[in-house]
């Protein structure tokens, strides 16, 4: 299980790309021979991997965006980054 | 149930290929189509299929390189927003034109070997040489900034030396390795008693895939594709027959899949004369096996039907005859007899010749 530490810089894999589906209106991540339908949630999670952002500044920026408590979300928030560098579509620097 | 609207388009861009591999997915007559779309109208059709729902652009064809304009109709799907992916043989990659595609917005670019050596490469591709080229290719397309994806097909002849391709795919740097086990359509069912490897070699593969996948988790995504005539159960071909996927031929046929136009007795439409939303929603051919309701038994009582839909409607057609039946590699298909029959043919053949695949050949055999 990849640990993801608060002060890592996580960013979506180059082969890798977000797309909003105007068609079927859902966030799409697009990759090789593959789609992955992103809730909301996930969604606004990967669109906060810019590289330059730590994972607590991810935390916080989404706690800002739904007016929720940082605390509440932090597991949440890991997990899901979590799941997506185990698929390869979220690596770390630092 | 509303009908699902397609996420991945195959553009078939050309059936011309300076290859000549015995296993080629094109349809044996392929010769016989040459009238190929052009460049606008290959710009049409990506157009249409955006609006239509798909979100990912596969080219391919015969060797999609050949077409000169590939960059430029790269362009137009990048310009749509279409996630855009490049198959080729790699014999015509240059630096040149790798600089274009990614110049394009090419996002994902994938070349193709036929073995683990040039000896065995070159002869399975028709024996020009070709091995060196595709290792430049590989090269050219990582010093480009892509991704590398190698796709290798598993038939009999190269199956022993799994090991050795998935040690020259991680030796190129390749991000992914697709193993496919041959589907045994068009010109790989022509060559079935040549390329249909023993369960035995299926066995050996399958476990040294396993084995890398696991070295390699986190550096190399593996994927393997299972040999559905020693499988129990039948692929979900195409996640089901008009439901995910949709193909455009080189001359503009529009196809659930690259080689259902060999199901006799289907018509299909052409992209030039009707829209492909008109032909997704409307037409006779993806309604026709669209869904679970027409399924005949055993499949339409089978607690399976929703996860496999019957099989491969192109493979029931060539070993069955017909469409409409059970896919003959499920165990429990009627015609299960086929399969048996062909791993019986397969071992008692005493290495028969191969039939490679060019326009002469094509001419030939259809």
């Amino acid at each position: 299980m990849i640990a993801v530490a608060d002060t890592s810089r996580p960013h979506l894999a180059d082969k890798a790309r977000l797309k909003w589906d105007a068609v079927r209106e859902k966030h799409l991540l697009l990759y090789p021979e593959g789609v992955l339908v992103l809730n909301q949630t996930a969604h606004d999670v990967l669109a906060l991997c810019d590289g330059r952002r730590a994972v607590a500044d991810i935390v916080n920026a989404l706690a800002a965006q739904h007016a929720s408590d940082a605390n509440a979300i932090d597991g949440d928030v890991k997990e899901i980054l979590q799941r997506l560098a185990e698929k390869s579509f979220v690596t770390f620097t630092g | 149930m509303e009908t699902p609207r397609p996420f991945s388009l195959l553009c078939e861009l050309t059936y011309r290929c300076p290859l000549q591999c015995p296993y080629c997915s094109n349809p044996l007559d392929f010769a016989r189509h040459t009238d190929e779309l052009k460049t606008g109208e290959w710009q049409r059709v990506l157009t249409e299929a955006a609006a239509l729902g798909v979100v990912q652009a596969n080219f391919s064809g015969g060797e999609p390189l050949l077409r000169a304009d590939a960059p430029q109709i790269i362009r137009h799907a990048r310009g749509l927003g279409l996630y855009t992916n490049l198959s080729t043989g790699g014999t015509l990659l240059t630096e040149r034109l790798a600089g274009e595609l990614r110049e394009a917005g090419l996002d994902s670019l994938q070349v193709s070997l036929q073995d683990a050596d040039a000896e065995n490469s070159d002869r399975m591709a028709g024996g020009a040489p070709s091995f060196e080229k595709k290792i430049n290719a590989a090269r050219l397309v990582k010093s480009t900034g892509f991704s590398l994806t190698l796709n290798v097909v598993l038939q009999r002849r190269n199956i022993g030396r799994i090991e050795a391709m998935i040690a020259l795919a991680e030796a190129l740097g390749a991000e992914r390795l697709e193993l496919a086990n041959t589907q045994f359509n068009g010109w790989a069912l022509k060559n079935r008693a040549a390329l249909l490897p023993s369960r035995a070699q299926v066995e050996f593969a399958a476990e040294a895939a396993r084995r890398a996948r696991e070295r390699l988790k986190g550096r190399m995504e593996i994927l393997y594709v299972l040999p559905d005539y020693f499988e129990p159960f039948p692929k979900p071909c195409l996640h089901g027959w008009g439901r995910v996927f949709l193909t455009v031929a080189a001359d503009g046929t529009v196809l659930p899949c690259q080689t259902a136009r060999e199901i006799r007795g289907l018509k299909f439409d052409n992209a030039r004369e009707r829209s492909l939303e008109t032909i997704w929603f409307e037409s006779e051919t993806f309604c026709k096996f669209r869904g679970t309701a027409w399924l005949p038994e055993p499949c339409q009582s089978c607690p399976r039907k929703e996860t496999d839909f019957g099989g491969c409607r192109c493979q029931a057609f060539l070993l069955a005859g017909n469409a409409a039946v059970t896919d003959p590699a499920c165990s429990l298909a009627p015609q299960h007899h086929l399969i048996a029959e062909a791993l019986a043919e397969s071992e008692a053949a005493s290495d028969p010749k191969l039939i490679y695949r060019n326009a002469r050949s094509s001419l030939q055999v259809s």
